[in-house]
Parts: C-alpha cells; structure tokens; sequence
C-alpha cells in the first residue's frame, strides 16, 4: 500500500493544487473491501470556471504552449511516457484499488496502454500537417490544422487511467489545452498524473484536473461557455446530455465513445478453442465493464452445443477475488449501482426465459462480487440481449445463415465493435463489410492499440479516438488563400 | 464566386450572358420521394413569392413530419446492403454526378431564370456565378468518387489492419434562402460522391430550383431513393428531420441560432452526425500599405454581394488610421452608384432582400446604428414602393460596442472602423462568437502571414475577398459552425 499522504488529492489548476471553492470534498471507496481509501476536493462550476481560465490564458497567442516547437510538445509526451513507466507499480496499485480491477490487469494491460498511446502521439506532434490546394485562376491556397482550445474532457470509471490519455495524448500533441473532470468512483490515478504533468516541464494551465460529479462539474463543462471542444467516454444516457448541452451553450465541438452490445459472431468453420477463448475474456474481461464487452455471442448451429458446453467450463473457471492477488481474473463490480443492475438483469435473463447454465447470483458474504453467468438458448427480444449489462453475464445465441446474422447483429441502436471467427476469407471479409460497427475484429477480440481508430457507428459514438484519425477531433482546420498578381503553374 | 483574374491571366471563359426566360412556367411544385412526385400527406400547400414584386409565384406542397417519414423510408431503403445504390461501383456514381452536371449546364437558362424570380437574385450572378459554381460542384466530388480512401495501419502484434470510409448513411440536409441552388449541391454532391442517401428540405422562401434539380436527378439516372426532396417549413418538416430516429446525419446551413437547435435535437434523439455552417460578422482589415484601390473594391463587393445576404459578408471592415479618411470616401463613392430594380433586368445592380422578415430586421439595425451614434454616410433606408428594397448604406465611425459592429446584419449595410496597431485589430477582429472568414489587405509578408496565423477564422483571405471554390474547405471557427464544406 502506498502512503497516502504522498498522494495529490486536491484540484489540480496552473500545475498548483488547490482546495475547492466550496470547501466540500467527497469520499472514494475501495470496491473490493468496500472501504473509503481518502477524501477528495470536491470540484463544481466556480472550480470548473478557474481551470477553464487557466486553460484559456495557456492557450493565449504568444503562451509558452503556443510559442512551443511542435517537437517539444512531442519531448514532453515522451517524457510523461518515461515517468508513468517509472511510477508504474505506484499507478497499477492505486487504479488496482479505485477500480477494483486485478493488478496484473492493471500492471500489464491499462499502464501498457497508458504508454504505448503517450509515445504513439509524442510522434505525431510535428507532423500536423495541413494541405495546399489547386484552386481555379490566380490564388494560392494552403490548410492549416490548428489546435482547437480548451478542450474538456469527462472520463469513465472502468478504464481511468487510460481513458484519460486516450484523451490527454492527442489533444496535447495538437496543442491544445485541457481541463479533465475524472470519474467520481475513480480520481487517483488521474490526479497523480497531474503531479507528473507537473514534475515533466508541461507550462501552467496546460493540462488542469477537477475532481468532483456529473451533473455538477461535468455538466460545467459541456455547458461552458469557453470550453471549445467536448470529448466525453460513457454511457450513452449522458452522452446524449453531453451532445445536447454542447449546442445550447456555445456549440462546442462534440466526440463521444459510449455504449455497445456487441456481436461476437461464431461460424462453424471457426477454430473452436480459439473463439471460446476470446469470445470469454471478450465479454468478462475487466468484470464484464468494457464497452467492447462481447455481449451478444451468435453461434452457427452446428457447433452449438459444443460451443456452449466449452464456454460455460471456461466461466466456471474463472477465479473471482482479491484483485491483488496474482491469481485473480475477476475483481468487484464498481459499485452498489452497477452491481443492483447486472443482477437485475440476470433477473430478467431467467424470468423471460434464457437458460442459465452457470453462475446467476452475487457471491456470498463477497460484498460487489458477482459469479460468472453464461446463458444459453437466448433470443433477441430478451432484456439481456438488448441492453448493455456492464457485468460478467454471457449470453449465447443461435443462428443459421449468414444473412440472418447479419441482420441480427446490426439490429441495434448501437455500433461499437463486433467480432467474427471463421476460416474462411469471403465469409470474413463480406461480414467485414457488412457489420455495422466502428472496429470489427476477425479472429480476435479486444486488439485495441494506439495505431488504429476506435469509435461507434450510430448511438455507440460520434468520432475516432486513437490513430491518426483522432488528430482530426483535436484540430479545426483554417484555408488561407493569398491572391497573386499572377497565376501560378 | 466572384471572378478574380487579372487582365494578364487566360483564366476560364464565362459564357456569354443570355437573356432570361419570359414566362418562365414552373413545372414541379410537389414532394419528389423515390424518383417520383407526391402532394403532401397533409394535402397543404404553401406558398411561394418573388421578393422583387411581393407577388405569388406558385404553390408548393407543404412537407410536415408524415411526408419526412416516407421520404426517410425511401432513403433508408435505397441505402440497405445489397441495393442498387450499395452495390453500385464507386466510378459509376462518379459518373453520375458528372451526368447531372451535363443536366444542369443544359438547363442553366431555366435555373438561372428561377433562382433570379424566387431568390431576388441579380440573373447575371445567378446565370455566371451560381450556375458556374454548382457545375464546378458537382464535376469536383464526381472526381473524388471512386477516391474515398481507407489506410493499412501497422499496429502492434500479429494482426492485419485496414480502415474503411464507409457511407454515413441516410443524410437530412437543410439547405437556406441565399444561395438556393449553390448550397444545394454543395450538399448533396458530397454526399452522394461517399455513397450516402439524402433527404433535402429546402428553404420555405426558395424551393423551386431545389425541386427543378429533382427532374434532373431522375433523368440522370440516379436510382429511386437516394435522392428525396419535402418542401416545407422549419419548425415542422426541418425539425422532423433534426429529430428523426432514422436520420444517421444531419447537415444545416443558415443561422447560428437555428443551428443550436438542430445541434440539440441531434443530441437528443439518435446523436445524429452533425455539420453546420451559420452566421458570420467577418473582419476585414485593410492596412495603410495595401493596394487601396483593390482595397475598396473587395471591400465593396464582399460586403455588398447579394443585398448583404452572405455568411461571409465582411461587415466590419478595420481600416488602419492613416488611409481612413480616403478608404470612407471612396468606399461612400462606389455605394452611391448603384441601381435598384427588377433583378430580371440587365443594367440593375442590386435586388430584394428576401422577405419582409429580413427586410424589418435590417431596417431595425440601420436605425440602431443611427441611435448608438455612427455616422450615416448614405442610404439609411428602403427604396421603392414595392418589393423589399433596401439602399445601399455606409456607416463610418462605427465602434465595437454598436449593435452594428456586433450582430449579424444580413443586408446592404456596410460598417467601417478605425484601428492602430496589429495588436490592437488582432484582439478587435477575433472578439466575436463568429469565425467564419477574415481577410486582410497589405504588402507585407510578416503581416499577411501573421494575420493568416493569428485571425480565429475557417477562411482567411489575403488580398482578396469571397475567394471560394469547390477545392477548398470552408466552414467556421466557434460558432460560425461545426466541421467543414468542400
């Protein structure tokens, strides 16, 4: 455990930590133990109002920030990058405690990407580049992609950390500035950040972080007046608030990662073992709360059965425990409401009639732990085949033909991710094609690195987060066209 | 656009200007779904005027949220996998959109003639300019059809990754009164160049060359569905389609303030894809070592283009000190000259505004900018005893705490104010919600390329004014817009 009075648990403004306006702070909990871990700043509109006036005046014509070389900017990531591999063991233990998340999850999967993504944007940040463009009669005309601003940022509690520098890398490598509201149930890891924007030479103002609620802080921020951009990672209930918000102020530009239920489709020719594996970690993988999580698994009819009795062996196995346990795959739910959620709707799962195969209820005496549920014989007019439980429930269904699935799968609101598993070349890539879904993964699941753009098709998004792609949500472009006395070849 | 070459450069030939069309008969005035035309749901019409002589025109079937619905069905139909759209080879739409170009150039005399008789629009503009440009459009995005590139992405692990640029989907658009026909097309070309399917409403003042286009479109052989045009108003037909649940992208083109709202519907309803292009106050800042000649005429034009009714009119003009006196009264001499009048006819150089609405509110702002205390150096007033004439009016002496110097006036009314330093005019031109286009005038390299960098502005001219082609991005800083045209 780390001593915490060495952590920052203030509000982070002008690389200073300040206490907030109200005096009020709140408490963060530990949901494996269920123990408060410390209290908090509690941060709201007039503190939301300092961070954006602190933003605003680094983002100043003739500002450090601005007057900075665009390798610089890419200097400075990579030093945030070195730092968050020294601390490593520091920020997996504290996100391992927020989230309950297990540690070696924490350790190896969210700080790896934590800084992959910090040095994949470190190497964009001088290679912005606009356009020039052939324009009729006597012109010259070139594009410049420009930082945007102030740019909010409101992150989720499942992945915080690394939610926060999908986030965090690409608008300062564009050269914008920020203020960052992090999820109540999960603050540390992203104020201790700020202690390293700090130790890592980024000027005051840049980068600033108000802990604190929702329809407080949050909403400051998507209402704000001087806040140029909005990139909110949620459920798609805010998310719509959050778009909704940004037109009645001052329409701030909007991208938004929200919600799946994401089909996970199984053809007979697939290899077996291979897609059992990945359609189990796909859906119960960091406690079932992804929003790639692969909650509508489609199985051909032939290896049905088989498929079935193969993933509820593998649920049976799953270790549920103390996150900070080696042995560990599945920690706590995040809190009292998520875990009254997933319940009821295993509730509904039995009652509208699924079959439950394995799991269905909390652990015993376990406090937010839920066993692991597989469902079979699952229809799609089924609560669980319908709406995103956020938990580690499973279910499988059946289909026949290719055309039925695709039409099953796309049949939702929403369009995050989908998976396929087959041998075959035509089936994979006219599925490819056919999937209404912003990443489609064919024989895998999860491989989710810097280089490629993530993001939803209809109410699973609007925009792309990572790749090259992201520098287009961070950037707004301006045309200069000079006039000549003469045309130019 | 307005044609900028110099006497030395062979730049494209306009055509000859002929005469309009006398009885002009408007042959289409119902709703076009699925290639064919319908009356409304409701069996309502509505009806539609030329600003020039107040008088009615036609009637037009009035579109509300029933005929939105059909037309949505139809589009999301023609959009569904396996479709004659969906399954049309990238070059062959392409191929389309140059086809609909050859319509249009063919029947540009009857576009040119309607879009004159609906918009108040001079016809030598509408024949040379508005005409010129929607061609230019749709030849432009034919050429990117077949070009809509994904990438190979070398990520880590051993894993074969490819992005793809797919179609949106069904795509409402809601097209404005100024420029009719031009928006038009810088609406649906795009569009139907990616592969989407489109669902139109024009504006309520000027759907005739919007429904004209619907013809063209059917003899161009587009399939039925990808294009649907529903007349009608905002608040019903607009608003149908900002809130449809089967609508994936919404584009809009008018004002800031009608573009939040659709901006919240989207947000509200199915977080539908949004562009917007609204308002404008541009700066245009002309400094003591510019061309004054050129000076004043871009000046002139960019503010005076269509009675005023631009998104990038340059309504506030800064003018470095020592040049003012002279830049006013050249600017005064150049306003004077102008003939009012039927815009069918040639020789007269300004037309209607719009409507009454546009007419009270910017007679409003004249007589603000009379109250608050600028100098009223001609016009000031309307003209003519019928139609929504209005003179054109220079006011100088205007500073930044006016009502002239701050909203967006829509009409023939030009502000010209003083400043000192680079600093000074930097912080004056950027302090505004707007940022849709900016110009400055000067010599200098330092200057001109500083003004480029620092103006918070989509567009930034150097030496010119309403510079805009099919090739270049256009959209607006804040609150002029989200995301870019062309």
């Amino acid at each position: 455990p780390i001593p915490l009075p060495l952590l920052s648990l203030q509000i982070f403004i002008n690389n200073e930590w300040h206490e907030s306006t109200s005096g009020k702070k709140f408490p963060t909990y530990n949901p494996s133990t269920l123990e408060k871990i410390c209290e908090i700043e509690e941060g709201d509109k007039p503190d939301v109002d300092n961070a954006v006036e602190a933003a605003k005046a680094a983002f100043q014509r003739g500002s450090p920030w601005r007057q900075m070389d665009a390798p610089s900017r890419g200097r400075l990531l990579h030093k945030l990058a070195d730092l968050l591999e020294r601390d490593r063991v520091i920020l997996a233990t504290l996100e391992t405690m927020d989230t309950g998340k297990p540690f070696l999850h924490a350790y190896f999967i969210d700080l790896e990407g934590c800084i992959k993504t910090l040095r994949y944007y470190a190497g964009w940040a001088d290679k912005i580049q606009g356009r020039t463009i052939p324009v009729d009669e006597n012109f010259v005309c070139f594009t410049r992609h420009e930082p945007m601003g102030v740019c909010g940022a409101i992150t989720p509690w499942n992945f915080p950390l690394l939610m926060l520098v999908w986030k965090m890398a690409p608008a300062l490598c564009c050269g914008n500035t920020l203020v960052i509201k992090p999820a109540e149930q999960t603050p540390l890891t992203s104020l201790y950040i700020g202690s390293l924007i700090k130790e890592v030479g980024f000027p005051p103002g840049v980068v600033n972080i108000v802990p604190g609620y929702g329809p407080t802080a949050g909403a400051a921020i998507s209402t704000h007046d001087n806040i140029d951009k909005i990139a909110f990672t949620g459920s798609t209930k805010v998310g719509k608030l959050i778009k909704e918000a940004a037109s009645k102020s001052n329409l701030k530009r909007v991208t938004l990662e929200l919600g799946g239920k994401n089909p996970c489709i199984v053809c007979a020719d697939a290899d077996l073992d291979l897609a059992v594996e990945c359609a189990h970690q796909g859906v119960f993988f960091n406690q079932g709360q992804c929003c790639t999580a692969a909650s509508r698994v489609f199985v051909e009819e032939q290896i049905y059965p088989e498929f079935v009795k193969r993933s509820v062996e593998f649920a049976k196995k799953r270790l549920v425990g103390d996150p900070f346990d080696a042995r560990t795959e599945q920690g706590p739910q995040i809190d009292q409401k998520q875990f009254d959620k997933i319940l009821e709707l295993i509730e509904s799962g039995k009652k509208e009639g699924a079959k439950l195969e394995c799991g269905g209820l909390a652990i015993e005496d376990r406090g937010l732990f839920i066993k692991p549920t597989v469902f079979s014989e699952v229809t799609d007019n089924m609560r669980i085949a319908k709406e995103e439980i956020f938990g580690p429930v499973q279910p499988i269904m059946k289909f026949k033909s290719i055309e039925e699935v695709i039409r099953r799968a796309n049949s939702t609101e929403y369009g995050l991710t989908a998976a396929v598993f087959t041998k075959n070349l035509d089936r994979a890539l006219t599925l490819a094609s056919a999937l209404q879904s912003g990443t489609v993964w064919i024989n895998c699941y999860n491989a989710l690195y810097a280089q490629a753009p993530f993001g939803g098709f209809k109410m699973s998004g609007n925009g792309r987060e990572l790749g090259e792609y992201a520098l287009a949500e961070y950037t707004e472009v301006k045309t200069v066209t000079i006039k000549l006395s003469q045309k130019s070849p | 656009m307005k044609k900028q070459g110099s006497d030395s450069n062979p730049a494209s030939v306009m055509p000859a200007l002929p005469e309009p069309i006398k009885d002009l008969k408007i042959k289409y005035t119902k709703i076009f779904i699925n290639n064919e035309w319908y009356d409304s749901v409701s069996g309502k019409k509505f009806p539609v005027f030329n600003p020039a002589n107040e008088e009615k025109i036609c009637e037009v079937e009035e579109g509300d949220k029933a005929d939105v619905d059909k037309a949505v069905k139809a589009a999301r139909k023609a959009f569904e996998l396996g479709s004659p759209w969906r399954t049309m080879d990238a070059s062959e739409r392409g191929r389309l959109l140059n086809k609909l170009a050859d319509l249009v150039e063919r029947d540009r005399l009857i576009l040119a003639t309607m879009e004159t008789i609906n918009g108040g629009k001079l016809f030598s503009t509408a024949y040379l300019m508005d005409l010129g440009a929607s061609v230019k459009t749709l030849r432009y995005c034919a050429g990117w059809a077949d070009k809509i590139h994904g990438r190979t992405v070398p990520m880590d692990g051993n894993f074969f990754t490819f992005t793809r640029h797919e179609p949106i989907g069904v795509c409402g658009q809601i097209i404005p009164w100024n420029f009719p026909l031009v928006m038009f097309i810088w609406k649906i070309a795009p569009a139907l160049c990616c592969g989407n399917t489109v669902v139109v409403k024009p504006a309520e003042q000027t759907p005739l060359t919007a429904l004209y286009m619907g013809s063209l479109i059917k003899e161009a052989g587009f399939p039925p569905g990808v294009v649907n045009i529903v007349p009608g108003f905002g608040p019903t037909a607009g608003a149908a389609i900002s809130h449809h649940m089967d609508i994936d992208k919404v584009a809009f083109t008018g004002s800031t303030e009608v573009g939040k709202l659709i901006k919240e519907a989207a947000g509200r309803s199915n977080l539908k894809r949004v562009t917007l292009e609204l308002g404008g106050k541009s700066p245009n800042i002309i400094f003591a070592d510019a061309d004054l000649d050129a000076a004043v005429e871009f000046a002139h034009i960019g503010l005076f283009y269509h009675q005023g009714q631009c998104c990038i009119a340059g309504s506030r003009i800064f003018v470095e000190e020592p040049i003012y006196d002279e830049f006013v009264r050249r600017s005064i001499e150049r306003a004077k000259k102008y003939t009012l009048g039927n815009p069918l006819l040639p020789g007269v150089q300004q037309g209607p505004q719009i409507d009454k609405d546009q007419f009270e509110k910017i007679l409003e702002l004249i007589e603000s900018g009379k109250k608050e205390g600028a100098k009223l150096e001609c016009g000031g007033g309307p003209w003519g005893d019928k139609g929504y004439f209005i003179q054109p009016t220079v006011f100088s002496n205007v500073t930044d705490d006016m009502r002239i110097a701050k909203e967006e006036i829509f009409g023939p009314v030009q502000q010209i104010m003083k400043f000192k330093t680079i600093d000074e005019v930097i912080k004056r031109a950027n302090n505004t919600m707007y940022g849709l286009a900016a110009a400055v005038f000067t010599k200098d390299i330092d200057k001109a390329l500083t003004f480029a960098a620092a103006l918070q502005a989509g567009t930034v001219w150097v030496n010119c004014y309403s510079a805009v082609s099919a090739q270049c991005p256009f959209g607006g800083f804040k609150m002029s817009g989200n995301g870019r045209e062309m």
